[in-house]
């Protein structure tokens, strides 16, 4: 499987966008080889300020160039812009409802043998909970391009969860993405499997387990956790009747409970979660910590199982 | 060359100029007494203390226009100190931005007087401010993208005292020395008292100047009640190349009536009807 960094993705689009447009300006928070702003640096120097290890002030700076018309790119990793400059992204570019990007790595437990202060399983629901923003997990290379392209179209925040470790490509280049649609994988009537960002790989890994057991999964990619795609969910409710939803994430605040929330004020169903169990990971490889935390393939056809079983 | 009679001229308007900001001022703070009497609640001590400094700035040195809010060349002013809007708000009414008739809906459903700033509510504020600390960085980022697009105009930040407790001002600090800000310039309104108490007890914040100065700023000093002391500062920062200025202004908070000057009691709460009625007899005294 040929695998390729989001983060590169981003530094490669941001600096196209760059040339097209003179009011695409990109903050960083000295990290900008890791987040790949350092392609854009390169590129356009006037437009790229760096403001120190200072994550809250990167956020109020994004604010004022903002409120002159500018598009900024503010980008430092998940974790940091999302709880250090909580408050900043909330009263000060959500609030006044800013035209900025927040377009950061290091999301989920990606970076996994950082460990737990590099590892962002809060930041969806966070940033989800926030009025005026749009969340966006990337689901790989290809789409990642699309995705920075369609924020920059689109007027007001958007969160970009980008992620420490290459991911397999899934997308053909040149996708179209349509900020809040979904795009199924799979077509099955025995659950679906809703999936979003880097977990959609392990997904398509358990529709693959599944087969093999003559079990029929649709898989769902879910890029967008806000807006959700209420009317794809509300669909394959009603075609499947069951729902497990997968995320690099805490089970509390993202897409699990944006999908439960669509189910059950719209068309209740059984539904199972896979995610981070409301606790911390640690340090160590990708799928190890997959496998200990619950969130492997093997983890996904166990639920798949469960919430067939739950079907009247 | 000025012949004396030039120079006596050039003096008697500087002190028509500075009686007739007096006289403004004098006003704003009537409308502040007004507004949170009415209102019920808010923050009479810090609208005080910063009268003068609004006056100056709205009615002597900003390149605004009250008929078009978000004209693009406009000079920038950011109130970091959002809980004295009071005083902001009374000066764009009488800037003509909306009917004074809005002065006393303020803190009311449906106002577009918010409590604290609210940039998408109220005409000619540049940014929602209320959380401390963090105007300074939004400054920064206003300056920048005048460099950015050769446009002319300043950005005017007022800070409070105790934001100097936030650290996030700090990294605003930074970042302005680091880009040669000279096109912002910060003020601030050094009453010397924070919610709690006086500075010192609750947060020391000096040697302030030496503070500013280590950091990079070119520091102006002076008396943020007197009129002249304010232009002579604002000017001087404005001809200051190469370097951010920061004009730490000595007030009082509750400047204007005495009973609510150098309390900090009075920094958030409103007044009674007596209390109300000395303080506009105090007032339309002057």
């Amino acid at each position: 499987m040929q695998t390729a960094f989001t983060r590169e993705a981003y530094g490669e689009e941001i600096v196209k966008l760059g040339e097209e447009n003179p009011d695409i300006v990109v903050l960083e928070a000295d990290i900008s080889s890791s987040t790949k702003t350092c392609y854009f640096a390169k590129a356009f120097p006037e437009r790229f300020f760096n403001v120190g290890v200072a994550e809250q002030n990167e956020a109020i700076v994004a604010a004022g160039l903002a409120s002159t018309g500018l598009i900024p790119f503010l980008s430092t990793y998940a974790v940091f812009a999302t709880m250090r400059a909580c408050e900043q992204v909330r009263t000060f570019i959500c609030y006044p409802n800013l035209n900025v990007k927040i377009a950061v790595s290091h999301g989920g437990i990606t970076p996994c043998t950082d460990g737990v202060t590099h590892q962002a399983t809060e930041d969806l629901a966070i940033m989800r909970v926030m009025p005026n923003m749009t969340v966006i997990a990337p689901t790989d290379y290809n789409m990642t391009k699309a995705v920075v392209r369609a924020a920059a179209a689109h007027y007001g925040p958007v969160y970009i969860r980008l992620t420490r470790d290459a991911l397999p490509i899934i997308y053909e280049e040149n996708i179209s993405f349509e900020i809040g649609k979904a795009i199924k994988l799979y077509d099955g009537n025995d659950l679906t499997i809703i999936s979003t960002g880097d977990m959609t790989y392990t997904a398509i890994k358990a529709v693959k387990l599944l087969k093999k057991e003559g079990i029929a999964a649709a898989l769902v990619d879910m890029p967008t956790i806000k807006p959700i795609d209420e009317e794809m969910v509300i669909k394959e409710a009603k075609y499947s009747g069951a729902i497990v939803t997968v995320e690099d994430h805490q089970i509390i605040g993202g897409l699990g409970s944006a999908v439960s929330e669509v189910l059950s004020e719209n068309y209740p169903i059984p539904l199972k979660r896979i995610g981070i169990r409301d606790t911390f990971a640690e340090s160590g490889e990708f799928e190890l910590l997959l496998d200990k935390y619950g969130l492997s393939a093997a983890h996904i056809v166990e639920a798949a199982k469960k919430v067939i079983r739950m079907k009247k | 060359m000025k012949t004396n009679n030039d120079k006596k001229e050039i003096q008697e308007d500087r002190k028509e100029i500075i009686d007739s900001l007096k006289k403004i001022a004098n006003k704003l703070r009537i409308d502040v007494i007004d507004m949170i009497y009415n209102a019920g609640s808010g923050h009479p001590g810090g609208s005080l203390s910063a009268a003068d400094i609004i006056t100056v700035l709205y009615f002597h040195f900003l390149n605004i226009d009250p008929k078009n809010p978000q004209w693009a060349d406009r000079d920038r002013f950011i109130m970091s100190k959002g809980h004295a809007c009071p005083i902001w708000y009374a000066a764009l009414a009488e800037k003509g931005y909306f009917d004074k008739s809005h002065l006393g809906t303020l803190r009311k459903i449906n106002s577009i007087l918010q409590g604290h700033p609210d940039m998408k509510k109220t005409p000619g504020i540049d940014m929602t401010t209320g959380s401390l600390g963090n105007g300074l960085g939004v400054g920064v980022g206003m300056a920048l993208a005048a460099k950015l697009k050769g446009k002319l105009y300043y950005s005017y930040i007022l800070i409070g005292c105790a934001e100097h407790n936030e650290g996030v001002l700090w990294e605003a600090a930074l970042a302005a020395a680091k880009f040669k800000l000279d096109n912002i310039i910060a003020i601030i309104d050094y009453n010397k008292l924070q919610l709690d108490g006086y500075n010192d007890e609750v947060m020391p914040i000096e040697p302030l100047a030496a503070k500013w100065t280590a950091f990079g700023w070119n520091v102006l000093q002076i008396n943020g009640h007197e009129i002249d002391q304010i232009i002579n500062a604002v000017e001087t920062a404005k001809n200051t190349k190469g370097l951010p200025t920061v004009i730490i202004a000595d007030t009082i908070k509750g400047k204007g009536v005495s009973y609510m000057e150098d309390k900090c009691s009075w920094h958030g709460k409103a007044p009674s009807k007596e209390e109300y009625e000395q303080a506009m007899k105090e007032l339309t005294s002057c």
